[in-house]
C-alpha cells in the first residue's frame, strides 16, 4: 500500500524562482533564503518520494476568472510550466502519478470533498518554486507529482478546518492505494505578506511562530483560526497558510520535526519552511 | 442581504471579494490575455487600441494606462491579475507594492529588510500608528 511518510512546507514567493533561474541564489540577499534550505536537500535526497501531493494556489494562471476552483487536483500524465508575463520559468516538464491522482479524486470525493478534477493544466510558481527549492536545478524533476491547486485568491477560501479534514481525507485515499508508494504532502504559501494597498509590506513575525509551533503542537485547534484572524494578523496574501493544514491533516497526529526555518525577507514576504516525518 | 465584510476595518487593504471580482472581471481578464507573448507584443504596440477591444470602464482604461495601481484594485483588480501586467512592463511585485504604499522601491526594500511592515498600528482602522521599527 502507498504511504505518507513526511510533510514539507514552504513559501513559494515569485521572486526566488527568478532569482534561481538568475544565478543570484548565493548572493548577499537571497543566500540566506537558500541557505534555509540546504538541509533540506540533503533530507530528501536521502527520503526519496516517489510521489509529492504538491498543495498550492494557482495565482490567475491556469484558472482565470472564468472558473475559479476551490479545490482541485491534477489527473494528467504531465503539467507544463505557465507563462506569468515574462514567458515560462526555464524548470522540466512536471511529471504526474494519473493512477494514484484518479484514485485519490474518487475516494475523497466519496468523503464528500467535491474536488474539481483537471486532465489539463499550466502550472506556476506556486507549484515550481517549491520543487527548485528541495532539488535545485535538476534536468528533471525527480519525482512525480499531483497537483492540489486551492484557491486563496478569490475571498473567502476555503476554512481552515476544511483544509485539516481534506488532508485527512487525502490520508486515507492513499492508504487505500494498492502500490507501495513513498507519498509526501507538501503544503506551501505564505507566511505573513501583503502585496496591495497602503499596508503592503504587512509582516508579522510573532504570529507567524506561533502559528508554526501551533501547527506541529495543535493542528486540531488551529485549524479553528477564522478567515479574519489570518488577514488581519497575517496580511492580506498570508491567508495562504490554509493550505498548510491540507499537508497537516495528511500527517500523523504527533510528527518529528526535523527542519524549521523562517526569514524575513523574500521581496515582501516571511518565509517559513517546515520538514516534518509522519510518525505513523 | 450583503456580503458579510469583517474585514472592512483593516486599514489599507482591499479585500478581493466577489464584489470586487465581479467589478474587476474584464479588467482581470484583460491581464490574463498578456500571458501570451504575441498578445503582449500587440498590447505594447498600441495601449488604448488594445484596451479598447475589451468591455472595461473607462476609469478601468485610463488606470491601465497610467499604471496606476492602487486604483486597478479599487476598480476590482486583482494583483495576481495585475502581475500579468506589470510582468509584461519588466516590474515585479516589490515595485509594485511600493508605488501602492507611496514609498519609493528603495525606502520599501529597506523597511522589508527591518522585518517589514509592523502590525502594531496597522490591524483596524484608526488605531495609532506604532513607532519605526
Amino acid at each position: 500500500m502507498a504511504r505518507i511518510t513526511a510533510g514539507v512546507t514552504t513559501s513559494h514567493v515569485p521572486a526566488i524562482g527568478a532569482a534561481l533561474d538568475r544565478g543570484r541564489s548565493r548572493d548577499a540577499y537571497w543566500g540566506p533564503v537558500f541557505a534555509g534550505y540546504d538541509f533540506s536537500k540533503r533530507w530528501i535526497a536521502e527520503a526519496r518520494p516517489d510521489v509529492v501531493i504538491l498543495v498550492y494556489n494557482d495565482h490567475a494562471s491556469a484558472f482565470s476568472l472564468d472558473i475559479v476552483p476551490t479545490f482541485a487536483l491534477g489527473c494528467a500524465d504531465r503539467f507544463q510550466p505557465a507563462d506569468e508575463g515574462w514567458g515560462p520559468r526555464p524548470v522540466p516538464v512536471v511529471e504526474g502519478h494519473p493512477e494514484l491522482a484518479t484514485h485519490i479524486a474518487q475516494s475523497v470525493i466519496q468523503q464528500d470533498f467535491d474536488l474539481t478534477v483537471c486532465y489539463k493544466m499550466d502550472v506556476d510558481h506556486g507549484l515550481t518554486v517549491p520543487l527548485s527549492l528541495l532539488f535545485g536545478q535538476p534536468q528533471a524533476w525527480p519525482v512525480k507529482v499531483i497537483p492540489l491547486p486551492v484557491n486563496v485568491v478569490l475571498y473567502p477560501p476555503p476554512s481552515g478546518r476544511r483544509c485539516f479534514e481534506l488532508g485527512k481525507a487525502i490520508r486515507r485515499a492513499v492508504e487505500s492505494f494498492d502500490a507501495g508508494l513513498n507519498v509526501q504532502v507538501w503544503g506551501t504559501g505564505g507566511m505573513s505578506h501583503q502585496l496591495q494597498g497602503a499596508r503592503a509590506g504587512f509582516i508579522n513575525k510573532e504570529w507567524d511562530n506561533r502559528w508554526l509551533d501551533q501547527l506541529i503542537e495543535d493542528p486540531e485547534t488551529l485549524s479553528r483560526v477564522r478567515h479574519i484572524e489570518y488577514v488581519r494578523e497575517a496580511g492580506s496574501e498570508g491567508i495562504e497558510l490554509v493550505m498548510w493544514l491540507i499537508m497537516r491533516g495528511a500527517l500523523s497526529p504527533k510528527v518529528k520535526v526535523v527542519h524549521r526555518f523562517y526569514h524575513v525577507p523574500a521581496s515582501n514576504t516571511a518565509v517559513g519552511h517546515l520538514v516534518l516525518e509522519d510518525l505513523g | 442581504m450583503s456580503l458579510d465584510k469583517p474585514y472592512a476595518d483593516i486599514p489599507g487593504t482591499v479585500i478581493f471579494d466577489a464584489d470586487q471580482a465581479r467589478k474587476g472581471y474584464h479588467l482581470n481578464q484583460f491581464c490574463m490575455s498578456l500571458m501570451k507573448a504575441a498578445n503582449r507584443e500587440r498590447f505594447k504596440s498600441n495601449e488604448r487600441a488594445y484596451l479598447d477591444e475589451w468591455p472595461m470602464t473607462e476609469d478601468q482604461k485610463q488606470a491601465v494606462l497610467g499604471r496606476n495601481w492602487s486604483r486597478m484594485i479599487e476598480l476590482g483588480g486583482n494583483i495576481y491579475f495585475l502581475s500579468k501586467l506589470f510582468s509584461t512592463d519588466g516590474k515585479s511585485f516589490q515595485y509594485v507594492a511600493a508605488t501602492m504604499t507611496g514609498m519609493t522601491q528603495e525606502e520599501y526594500a529597506q523597511m522589508m529588510l527591518n522585518g517589514g511592515r509592523s502590525p502594531e498600528g496597522n490591524r483596524y482602522t484608526g488605531e495609532p500608528p506604532a513607532k519605526a521599527r
